[in-house]
């Protein structure tokens, strides 16, 4: 919410700057970009998702701007670019997390294997259950360990005994790699964890519902350097079996995890390919600008 | 000069020495080049002078117009002949309203003994001259004290320091204010409780199951022995305070969900004012409401099922009651839930789960001890409610558990026992005081519970 709040004010602000038509100081920020045109590899043989010229208004303000992209199947993909610039949002568009925010309206076609996910029919439970989502500040219910993992396959009904929902959550555990610092304590509650300890664990959450498509909004900007580490860990083990949308602000983590890489810039997607590209040759100035550090 | 002069006159004074200070200020830093090379800004040098010249006199009239009185009465009485002074002080206090009624002119002076009249114009004379003094005194000190002021008004002298110092001060003084003075009202409780415990033991008032206040006026008279047990008015005042919360609680809660989590902004900000002016509604008009409306309309619903019910009854009142305290349930709900972070819902929502499986699964326990605090913020309020109860419920101390029938509160009681001439030194009068400290000990432990759990559960997010 807060993210999307300043993403709007500071799009605002942008667009009110006069643009200064100074050719001898040409900096990135006047850089026009022409609406609609992704340079790179937008597209995928295999997609997951398929979303095609994807606008997102806030009341009258344009957060995303005609944006079409493809996930490929079981891969990362790392979406960066300067505070603001509309990706938490986009990715919010994904699960429809967005729905909750009278104000917003999202516009063009976004498909999960094909099947709109806008569709007015099309129920939200489902599509949730199917698409996880872990946010930037980890989130555990004020409940213990154990009812934190086993909230959503209780609500999905993917247990019939008990014993079953106790080997999805060691099973969730496991694969969050919380297993062992929790299996001693699985009903304390979960507020008692460290930072790190907490965003597995509400990794092991997202995944004990098995969803195709987990989305991380930040997931690490709340952790210290080790705890980052396992995380990034984690996402490399997971991606064999999951479809990974990471936003981050870490040009070295998006590196180091994802496949393939987008760079957006005030709504607009600047930029999509592999990773290895993008940050060693990048095609649009405006990337190259933000990854040198020239601004964000 | 009268106290009612003297006060306007020392605020012109105060005004007077602060323009004065503040000029003065200037004055003194014009030659160095600047307000910037004094070590305070005027507003502070003024602001001292002010704070001299009011506060020193203020205090001075305070403790003169206090002791005023009592210092020419016994001026006055010392004056009497030996023979006529007072052996008790009910007998001096005759004498002393005798001397003040012909000194105000109320009595002629030919129609009281010489030593009588005598003691008036001395009355008379020496009230002139306190009066006098005071107003001499009270100017001069604020003079003095402006004038004192007014001479520190000097670049390296810091006035600033001064100047918060003694505000910090008057600050102090008006909260303690208010702590004493609820200190004071639980302390004459306390002592009129132990005075009503001399009369009427204690266990008999805690355990007894009947209440009937009247006691004899005359040695003679039968039939009004009075009977002190509290168990009656307090069984009223839990019956009544149930029905109230069996209303407000599901009402209010409800409410309170919808409105955090359901409604629009737009529905929310019309709504939650509109419920919240329930609260505003005095008492008294829900009181006639509960008489003339609800409580006839219960006992014909009771007659056509075949209950036998009274015309005032403790559901009526309950019922009322209820609706009353349905803002405090639903708006401190409302503020509890709207408090649990937007992420817990986002964590649930973005696992699949419906609105209502949030608010149920995750919301509502983690909004629960607040919710808990509001809901017993509200029963004190309702175990505290009087007028309704008066109006609708009665003033039969029945023990009894049926809605059906008329009982009273504790509070009622309390209410009747002293409205009226009452007498301070009889078990009736006194045990309002009694009924008074009790409700108070229970209102305040429901109160601290309440407190408790909502700052528990404040630290929770934190």
């Amino acid at each position: 919410m807060n993210t999307m709040n300043s993403g709007i004010s500071a799009e605002a602000e942008n667009q009110d700057e006069p643009r200064a038509a100074s050719v001898a100081e040409h900096k990135p920020e006047d850089t026009v970009i022409e609406e609609g045109k992704t340079v790179g590899k937008p597209f995928s043989d295999d997609p997951k998702f398929k979303l095609r010229n994807v606008e997102v208004f806030y009341d009258q303000a344009r957060a995303i701007k005609n944006i079409s992209l493809d996930i490929g199947r079981n891969e990362v993909i790392a979406f960066i670019g300067p505070s603001g610039c509309g990706k938490s949002t986009f990715l919010r568009c994904l699960n429809r997390m967005n729905d909750s925010i009278d104000i917003c309206r999202v516009k063009g076609s976004l498909a999960l294997d094909d099947h709109d996910i806008y569709d007015p029919k099309r129920d939200v439970v489902e599509l949730r259950a199917r698409v996880g989502m872990v946010f930037q500040k980890p989130n555990p219910f004020p409940k213990s360990i154990y009812d934190n993992v086993a909230y959503g396959p209780r609500i999905h009904g993917l247990a019939n005994r008990k014993s079953e929902l106790d080997d999805i959550v060691e099973n969730s555990l496991r694969k969050a790699g919380l297993w062992e610092e929790a299996k001693d304590r699985l009903d304390a509650t979960a507020t008692g964890m460290s930072g790190g300890q907490q965003q597995r664990l509400c990794i092991a959450r997202a995944i004990a519902v098995s969803p195709e498509v987990i989305l991380m909004d930040e997931p690490c900007s709340a952790l210290d350097p080790i705890a980052t580490a396992r995380v990034e860990e984690l996402i490399a083990e997971m991606s064999e079996s999951y479809t990974i949308v990471i936003v981050t602000h870490s040009m070295q983590q998006a590196a180091r995890v994802s496949h393939r890489t987008a760079y957006f810039h005030l709504g607009h997607l600047v930029e999509v390919n592999e990773t290895n590209k993008v940050f060693t040759s990048p095609q649009h100035e405006l990337t190259e600008s933000y990854i040198t550090g020239r601004f964000g | 000069m009268q106290t009612a002069n003297l006060l306007p006159l020392v605020l012109v004074l105060t005004l007077v020495a602060y323009g004065l200070a503040y000029m003065r200020s200037r004055a003194v830093a014009a030659p160095l080049g600047g307000i910037r090379n004094l070590k305070a800004l005027p507003f502070y040098y003024a602001a001292r002078a002010a704070l001299w010249c009011a506060i020193p006199a203020l205090i001075v009239l305070a403790v003169w117009s206090g002791f005023e009185g009592k210092v020419i009465q016994s001026i006055v009485i010392a004056s009497l002949p030996q023979d006529t002074w007072p052996d008790s002080p009910g007998q001096a206090s005759l004498i002393l309203s005798q001397i003040s009624n012909v000194a105000a002119g109320n009595l002629n002076p030919d129609f009281v003994p010489d030593h009588i009249a005598g003691a008036a114009s001395l009355l008379e004379t020496t009230e002139s001259r306190s009066e006098n003094f005071k107003a001499i005194l009270v100017v001069l000190i604020a003079v003095l004290g402006a004038t004192f002021a007014w001479t520190r008004v000097a670049p390296h002298i810091n006035a600033r320091k001064n100047v918060e110092t003694t505000l910090r001060r008057i600050f102090f003084v008006c909260a303690a204010l208010a702590v004493l003075t609820t200190a004071g009202i639980v302390f004459s409780v306390i002592l009129e409780t132990l005075r009503f415990f001399d009369r009427v033991p204690i266990t008999e008032f805690l355990f007894s199951t009947s209440w009937s206040p009247q006691t004899a006026l005359r040695a003679d008279q039968v039939g009004s022995e009075g009977a002190f047990g509290v168990i009656p008015l307090f069984t009223g005042t839990l019956l009544i305070s149930a029905i109230a919360l069996l209303v407000a609680v599901p009402v209010g809660l409800l409410s309170a969900i919808y409105l955090s989590e359901y409604a629009s902004k737009r529905m929310r900000s019309t709504i939650k004012p509109i419920l919240e002016l329930l609260a505003g509604i005095p008492t008294v008009v829900y009181g006639f409401f509960a008489a003339l409306t609800v409580a006839p309309f219960i006992r014909d619903l009771a007659e056509m099922v075949g209950l036998e019910a009274s015309s005032q009854s403790a559901l009526a009142a309950g019922l009322v009651m209820g609706i009353m305290i349905v803002p405090f349930v639903s708006s401190l709900s409302d503020d509890v839930i709207n408090a649990v972070p937007q992420n817990m819902r986002d964590g649930s929502l973005a696992l699949g789960a419906t609105q209502s499986e949030t608010m149920k699964k995750v919301i509502f326990p983690a909004a629960l001890p607040g919710i808990i605090g509001g809901i017993l913020l509200a029963a004190s309020r309702a175990i505290g409610e009087t007028m309704i109860v008066v109006m609708a419920a009665g003033l039969a101390a029945n023990l009894t558990a049926n809605p059906l029938e008329s009982v009273t509160t504790v509070t009622v009681q309390i209410a009747t026992l002293l409205v009226g001439d009452q007498e301070f030194d009889s078990a009736k009068t006194l045990s309002a005081f009694a009924l008074g400290m009790l409700l108070f000990i229970v209102t305040l432990l429901l109160n601290v519970v309440a407190l408790k759990i909502v700052r528990k559960y404040r630290e929770q997010y934190d």
